[in-house]
Parts: C-alpha cells; structure tokens; sequence
C-alpha cells in the first residue's frame, strides 16, 4: 500500500513537472538578467585577485551568517588561484618556510584563526567532543548544524549553500549578481508576508499573491492588472551601501560593487580549478593542432602515390 | 574482408609464439595488411575514433572509480572531491563527463553514415546488429552514469526513466522495483548503478571485438556500395593508409573533444546537477542529457490511449520500438543497390529522416505542452514511416542510377562515367 502510494506519488511528481513549468511561463517569468563584464568570461578570462579578496570579505561579513560554503576549506583561500594565494611569505617570517603552501599562509591562519564560527573536534583524551577555532586544513563551518536548525531560523527556508552556486543556475554570475542587486519595493495589489521579498530576478509566480480583489471569481487577475517578472523570497535584501568596510579607500562600497565582488569569490568557490585548466587546454589543444598537421600532411603524402 | 594471410614471422620469438598463439598474425591481418577499399571518405572515420572514445573512458573511469564514493549520502561530495582535491580530478571529470557527449555525436555519425551507404545490407546484417547492442549498451552505460553524481537531474532523470519502465505489463513493476533495490530511486539504486556502470563499458568492449571481428569478413562497405572485385586495383592495405587517414580524423576530433573539455565543460550538462539531490523538491524541468533527447520527444509524443494500451505503456513501446526497428533494417531495406549515392529518392527521404532526429531532439528538450506535442507526434510518426513504409517500398519502385562496374572506375573516372557520381570523388 505504501509503495503504491509512493509510485503514485512519484508519477503524479513526473507530471506535474512540466504543469508546474507551464504555470511559471504564464506568470511573469523572471526579468532579463542584468549582464555584468567578468573577467574569468571567455577562454583566456582569470579571476580578479583583488576582486575575489573583497568578495572573500562580503561573504564572511554579511552572507556567512545564513550560508555555509561548505565544500571550501580554509586552506583553499591559500592555493594556487585561490584570493589569498602568497608566492612569498612576507617580512618577518622566517625563511625555512614556505608560504606558497596554503597551510602555512599567515593571512590564511589568521582569517582562520578568527573565524566566527568554532569546529567542533575530538573525542579528546577523556571521551568528550570539544569546540577550537579553526585550522587552514578544516573546512569553513557552515552557520548551521543542520538543515533543521537552518529551517528554524530562517522561516521555514533553508538557505542554500554557497559553494556551487555559480554552476548550480543558469548564466549563474549574472543571475546572482541580479539577484543581489535586484531587490524591489513589491508592487502594489499583492500580498506579501512579511517573511517574503520581492525579486524581479527569482523564479516564482506573483499571480499567487495578487490580491483578492483584483482577481476574478475564477481567480484570475482582473483587466489592467499585469502580473509582474520575478517572485519572493525568504532572504531579506542582505547588502546596502556602506555596509563592509573596504580597506582599499578607492573602491565604492555600494551594492553593486559588493555584488560584484562577492560573485568573482563565489564563482572561484565554484570552479577552483578554471585558470589551471584554461591554461591546460591551451596546451593540449596547440599540441593537438599541430600533430593534426603533421598527420594530415603525413596522409597526403602517404597517398599522394594512390589513385584515389 | 577474409584473406590469405601475408604474415612472415621475422624473429625466432614470433615463429614461436606463432605455430601456439598466432596473435600477432591476428593483428597483422586485421590492421596491418587488411585489403581497404580505397574510396572510404572521412565518414569511415568515425569506427576508429569511437573505439578511441571507448578506451577514453575506461581509463577515465577507472581512475574516477578510484575517488568515487556510491553511497547517496556522500556521492556528490566525492564528486566535488574529485574536482577539487584530487590531483587533475577536475581533469578526469570533465574528461569523463563530455566523453560520453562525444561518445555520442561520433555514434550518431557513424549510424548515420550505415544508413546513408547501405553498410547494414547483406552481407552485413550482423555487423550492423551487433552496432545497434553497443548503441543500446551505450545508453544504458550513459544513463546509469549520470545518476551517480547524484545531482538533481540524476536523481530525479532515474526517477523518471525507472518510472516509465514501470508501465511495461506483467514485469514493469518487478523490473522497476528490482532496479530501485527499494521503494524508490534511493542509496541501493546508486550502488546497482555504480556497479553496473563499471561492468557495462567491458561489455561493450567484448561487443566491439565481435563487431570488429564481423567487420573483417565481408571487409568494408565503401561510398560506391559495391563489393571489391579485384584487391590489387579496388584496395589498399589498412596500414599505413588507413592508420594515417582515421589518426589524421582522431586528433581533429580530439581538437573539438578539448574545446569542450577545457573551455566549456559544463555547456552540455545541466546546472540543477550541481545540486545535491533532493527527493522533496522537483525541479522545474526533468530534461535527460542531449543525446537522449530524440527518444525522450518519442516517448512523451504518444499521449492517447490505443484500445487497451495506456498512453504511459505507447510511449514505452514507441521508444523502445525506436530501437528496435534498427534490428530488422537489413530486412526492412528491399533495395539491392547498397549506397543512396545513386539512390536518388532515397537520399531525399534520409536527409529528411536525419532533420527529423534533430527535430526530434529539439523537442525533447522543451515542455510537452502546446504546439511541441503534435509536432513531436507527427516528428515520431516519420521517423517509423522512414522504417516501415517509405524504405521498405522505395526499394520496390524507385529507380536507382546506374552503379559503377567497381571501386577502382568509380575513383578513377568520375568525370568520365555518368555512374552517378554526383557526390564528389571519394576522398
């Protein structure tokens, strides 16, 4: 009975995908992306090192406080590409050691350090679990224990983790950049708990919270009513102008460019690897010119002798 | 094609491994010195790039096996494990992953090319069978490969897919539940999936060695689809001529294989796979992977129920039947004359059939819903008409140009004869 059920279940789900597909096409879908230049677009792009730093800083200012990036390590934050990546140690440590490895980056140590957030460790000698502040090697912890204790605090919505988001959605810099930098007033004639934000830029359907009196009997909206991009969401507008403090006094602090800042460290969170890999792929792909040259000139000439 | 061998053992260790195990006489006569029609175009390539694409992922596999975790609580961390700490991980990843895309394209070229010279035509009908058991092997190898990430589409594309096997009368609810391991796609579904994705690639292999060994008794079908009637004037040895040609083909095709690797590794897949799986919440649109997507459009196109038959159980059959109906195209195909080159009505009806598959692609990415429906239904409806109606009575009516007398004229007088050469010399 109970695996009928859940059958049922699973096919009513299949089903309803493209119904519930069908329904965000004839809402107002979302608004056209606001498309941002990236410097790690295209085949030659890097992350901006600088860029990332500050981002590196938005995250753990503002967004840590509801979003883990569980898949990072501190130690990360110290690699080859990563924002906080030393060739050489600065002055004053001595020169036995080797900066360039992420465990042993001071700014690395120190951000870890000092982190907000504790790990839990053990057993210790007597059985017990026990609190310390992080190492380069841990992982940086996520604000919550678990997806229940993220629900609680959050209205009933867990906030996503971070590490992928980038890759997790569709032109995912541009969409989170939007998304950052989109929050709106909600427009008038709907019903908006107080939990929820509006968005032109987050995938929902507004025609559920029109009003009711602008709706017909049937429930659709009455004439003259347009049913607006976007949808709402539990995340409250988390950044406004001012807000972090870049030591770098040449750099606004305004949303936009917080939002910039935080997708360049987020998309690095993504794809760790991108600049190694852009720069294997133009390696292998020279290499796999030429030798398709040699090889097409070693055809011709192999067969120049046959009629073919 | 059969031959006397012109093996000579050189050194004293191969005269005695020779008269125990003539392996190397094997491969001597099989990739060295096998008589070639010299009129194979680039399309003939295609054989050897896949069986490239084949070894590229065996290895890739293995070495991500190494870093894999098959447990639906952990396998999408080790995944990202693997992109991250694992050294060149990323590298094997994506290797691995547009690997299969590539796999893909170069099978659907390499069919594609079958049907356009009649290569599935006597005596050929088993070479071509054994092609549709890799092809079929193939999709099963992808789509179990894709759950094991254990992203959001992996998870809810076997949802989907074990669910529709469900609807197979009598045995669909056995087979399904036998699948799942459980109640539903869970953590005993990604272990069968892992442990069979690891064990199908070998079939593969072992279906490949049939269909090579299949291969080398009639010899290759050619662009003129005429059988070689003097080996000295209509063939070439397959090395070195073949080994640079198809080598030449390989490293092109490993040029577009990196752009994609390298430079956009993420463009064929789905962004919700970067999303662990969550059986509670949906997404908006279950899409399988691309090369997936014609028999995708087939199976959602049957939305009526015929008699007793539900429109679930149509769309089962109609998708499978697609496969199916390659199995008996040798014997659907009642035309004698091998290569549609000088076929001229046939040509018309497969270029529409090869717009038709892309039709039927494009449709199975978007919602069935509207419009896309009835397209997809009248798109499903050639692609069956091409098999059962329109080869089956071209091959009757239609009226072939003359064909040349052999290989060597039909290289060698293209300006000369009217033999239908219409199409360029062969390469």
């Amino acid at each position: 009975m109970i695996r009928k059920t859940l059958n049922l279940f699973l096919a009513i789900g299949a089903a309803a995908t493209v119904g519930i597909g069908a329904a965000a096409a004839s809402g107002g879908g979302t608004a056209p992306l606001k498309h941002e230049h990236w410097s790690f677009a295209g085949p030659f792009g890097t992350y901006d090192k600088e860029a990332m730093q500050r981002g590196y800083q938005v995250y753990e200012t503002i967004c840590s406080n509801c979003h883990g990036v569980s898949l990072l390590a501190f130690r990360n934050l110290g690699e080859k590409g990563g924002p906080f990546h030393l060739d050489a140690c600065p002055a004053g440590i001595p020169e036995t050691v080797d900066c360039s490895i992420a465990n042993n980056n001071p700014i690395v140590k120190a951000i870890a350090a000092n982190y907000k957030f504790k790990v839990t460790d053990g057993p210790d000698d007597t059985g017990g679990m026990f609190d310390r502040a992080p190492i380069p090697s841990d992982r940086i912890p996520s604000p919550y224990a678990n997806e229940q204790q993220a629900r609680a605090a959050n209205g009933g919505a867990r906030p996503p983790d971070l590490s992928l988001i980038i890759k997790a959605r569709h032109h995912g810099p541009d969409y989170v950049y939007s998304l950052l930098t989109g929050f709106e007033e909600a427009p008038p004639n709907f019903n908006l708990a107080p939990t929820q934000h509006y968005n032109p830029y987050f995938p929902g359907d507004m025609s559920q919270l029109l009003k009711e009196e602008f709706r017909t009997p049937e429930g659709h909206p009455i004439e003259g009513i347009e049913i607006p991009h976007g949808g709402v969401l539990a995340m409250a507008p988390p950044l406004a102008d001012g807000v972090v403090d870049y030591a770098d006094e040449s750099v606004p602090e305004t949303v936009e460019q917080y939002s910039h800042d935080v997708v360049q460290f987020l998309a690095w969170a993504s794809e760790p690897k991108m600049e190694a890999r852009k720069k294997l792929g133009f390696m292998t792909i020279a290499y796999l010119l030429v030798l398709t040259g040699i090889l097409y000139w070693s055809y011709r000439e192999i067969w120049s002798k046959v009629e073919h | 094609m059969s031959h006397e061998s012109t093996y000579k053992p050189g050194t004293a260790i191969e005269r005695w491994l020779d008269k125990r195990l003539p392996i190397i006489r094997l491969g001597y006569d099989s990739f060295v010195d096998f008589p070639t029609p010299k009129n194979l175009n680039y399309w003939w390539t295609f054989g050897g790039i896949l069986a490239v694409c084949l070894v590229i992922q065996i290895l890739t596999g293995v070495i991500l096996a190494m870093h894999y975790t098959p447990n639906s609580a952990l396998a999408f961390n080790s995944v990202e494990h693997i992109m991250r700490d694992v050294n060149y991980g990323w590298l094997m990843r994506y290797v691995h992953a547009n690997g299969a895309s590539m796999f893909f394209l170069a099978v659907y070229i390499h069919m594609f090319r079958g049907l356009f010279y009649g290569s599935y035509k006597e005596p050929r009908e088993m070479l071509w069978i054994l092609g549709v058991v890799i092809f079929l092997l193939m999709m099963a190898t992808a789509f179990m490969g894709y759950v094991l990430p254990w992203g959001q589409m992996s998870y809810w594309g076997a949802t989907v897919i074990t669910n529709i096997l469900g609807a197979i009368p009598v045995l669909g609810e056995s087979i399904r539940t036998l699948l799942w391991g459980g109640p539903s796609v869970d953590n005993p579904t990604l272990n069968r999936f892992f442990s069979l994705h690891y064990l199908l690639p070998f079939a593969i292999a072992g279906v490949v060695v049939l269909h090579v060994w299949a291969l080398h008794i009639p010899g290759n079908n050619n662009p003129a689809g005429i059988p070689v009637k003097d080996v000295k004037k209509d063939t070439v040895p397959f090395h070195p001529y073949y080994t640079v040609k198809d080598g030449f083909a390989i490293a092109a095709f490993l040029v577009l294989f990196s752009l994609f690797v390298f430079y956009g590794p993420n463009t064929l897949g789905h962004p919700d796979n970067y999303i662990e799986a969550n059986p509670l919440s949906t997404p908006a649109h279950i899409v399988p992977e691309w090369y997936f997507l014609p028999f995708y459009a087939i199976l959602r196109a049957i939305t009526f129920n015929i008699g007793p038959i539900t429109s679930k159980l149509g769309g089962v059959i109609a998708m499978f039947g697609a496969i199916a109906v390659l199995f008996v195209l040798p014997w659907l195909d009642t035309s004698k004359v091998r290569s549609m080159r000088y076929r001229p009505t046939a040509q018309l009806w497969f270029y529409l059939f090869v717009i038709d598959c892309l039709a039927l692609g494009y449709l199975g990415s978007q919602p069935a819903e509207g419009k896309f429906v009835m397209m997809a239904q009248i798109a499903t409806a050639y692609y069956f008409l091409f098999f059962l109606v329109i080869l089956p009575l071209l091959g009757l009516f239609e009226k072939p140009k003359p064909q040349p007398r052999s290989i060597a004229e039909s290289v060698l007088k293209p300006h000369q004869s009217d033999a239908g050469i219409a199409v360029q010399p062969a390469e």
